[in-house]
C-alpha cells in the first residue's frame, strides 16, 4: 500500500495494514516481551542483575524475569561481569547451546572492554571479541536502571527487525553461522585471541592495527 | 436411512485427534517458516554447564566409595543425636547419660575400625 495514502487514512482514524506487517508485528511483539535470560553471573555486575530481577526494580515488568538455568531454554545472555580467559570458552559454548533467536547484552565495563582489569594477563578485553553483542551497557557496575534501559533498547531493536530483507534476525539469515568458534587455552592467550568475524579490528589513529 | 449406532464414537475420535494434532501441526509449520532448526555439534552436546563432556556418562564409580558413605553416616547420626543430648544435658539421669555414652562408643568403634583399616588415608 502507498505509504502516503496509509498516512492520510490514519489521520482520519482508519488504520490499514498488510498481512505481512501484521505477522511481523506479532512475531516481534511476542519475542520482545518474553526474553528469557540465561541465569549466570560472572562478577559483581551479577549482583546488580539480581537486584534488577527483585521486587524493587522488577525486571518482570518487561517480561524478562524468567531466568533459566539451562541455555536450551534461554533467549538472552546477559554477560554480567569480568570475563576471564579461563571463563571465555565456557561463555561461548553456552551461547552456542542457546536456541535461536538469541541476543547478548554485555553488562558493565568488564564485559564490554575488560574494564579496570583490562591490563590484566587473564582478562578478556570484552566479550564482543567472540560473541555478537547486541547491547553494551557501560558502568562499573551499571545500576539496575541501566540494565533495564539496556533491556528496553534490546526490545526496540527486536521490534524493528523484519522477517524478510536485510534486517532479518540472525537465525533467519542463511549465511549467519550456526555456532561461533570456541577459543582454546593457548600458551599465553586464548587461541585465537578474537573471532575476526565479530571483531574485525578497527584501524588505530596512528595506523597500527593490532 | 438408519445411522450407525457407533457413528458418534468415530466422530468424537476424529475430533479428539484433530484437537491434539492440529496445534502440533501449526507449531511445526511455524517452526519451518520462522525458526528453522540449526543444530551443531556444540549445541547438541550433552552438558549444559559450559564445560566439554569428558567421558561417557555411564562410567562406573569405584565400589570403595561405600566406606566413605558409611563414615559420613557415623558423623551425621552422631551430630543428630548429640545436639538434643547437649540441650537436655542438665536434666538427664545417670542411666540416660550412660545409655548415650554407650551409643557414642558404638559409633566411635566404627570410626576406629575404619581408621585401622586405613580408609582415612587418601590414596
Amino acid at each position: 500500500m502507498d505509504p502516503g495514502l496509509q498516512n492520510e487514512l490514519s489521520k482520519r482514524g482508519i488504520f490499514t495494514t498488510t498481512w505481512q506487517e501484521l505477522l511481523r508485528f506479532g512475531y516481534n511483539w511476542g519475542r520482545k516481551n518474553s526474553l528469557w535470560p540465561l541465569n549466570f553471573g560472572l562478577a559483581c555486575c551479577a549482583i546488580e542483575m539480581i537486584a534488577a530481577s527483585m521486587a524493587r526494580f522488577d525486571i518482570a515488568r518487561f517480561g524478562a524475569e524468567v531466568f533459566r538455568p539451562s541455555p536450551r531454554q534461554a533467549d538472552l545472555m546477559i554477560v554480567a561481569g569480568t570475563v576471564t580467559k579461563k571463563m571465555a570458552p565456557l561463555v561461548v559454548r553456552l551461547y552456542n547451546q542457546m536456541p535461536e533467536p538469541k541476543y547478548v547484552i554485555a553488562m558493565g565495563a568488564c564485559a564490554i572492554s575488560g574494564g579496570p582489569f583490562k591490563q590484566g594477563y587473564n582478562v578478556l578485553k570484552g566479550i564482543d571479541r567472540f560473541l555478537p553483542v547486541d547491547v553494551h551497557i557501560p558502568g562499573c557496575p551499571p545500576r539496575p536502571e541501566a540494565l533495564l534501559h539496556g533491556l528496553i533498547t534490546l526490545q526496540k531493536l527486536i521490534e524493528a527487525q523484519e522477517i524478510h530483507g536485510p534486517n532479518k534476525p540472525r537465525h533467519l539469515q542463511e549465511t549467519a553461522p550456526n555456532e561461533y568458534p570456541i577459543p582454546r587455552y593457548g600458551r599465553f592467550d586464548l587461541d585465537p585471541p578474537k573471532n575476526p568475524e565479530v571483531w574485525p579490528g578497527r584501524p588505530l589513529p596512528r595506523g597500527e592495527n593490532k | 436411512m438408519q445411522e450407525h449406532p457407533y457413528l458418534f464414537l468415530a466422530v468424537l475420535a476424529a475430533a479428539g485427534v484433530a484437537f491434539c494434532v492440529g496445534p502440533l501441526a501449526l507449531a511445526r509449520l511455524w517452526t519451518m517458516l520462522f525458526s528453522p532448526a540449526r543444530p551443531g555439534p556444540v549445541k547438541n552436546a550433552t552438558y549444559e554447564c559450559g564445560l566439554e563432556p569428558q567421558s561417557d556418562p555411564w562410567r562406573r564409580f569405584h565400589a570403595g566409595y561405600y566406606v566413605y558413605a558409611i563414615i559420613f553416616l557415623v558423623f551425621d547420626v552422631e551430630a543428630v543425636f548429640l545436639l538434643p543430648f547437649a540441650v537436655a544435658f542438665g536434666g538427664l539421669s545417670v542411666g540416660a547419660f550412660l545409655a548415650m555414652m554407650g551409643f557414642l562408643l558404638l559409633l566411635v568403634e566404627g570410626l576406629v575400625w575404619a581408621w585401622r583399616k586405613g580408609v582415612l588415608q587418601w590414596r
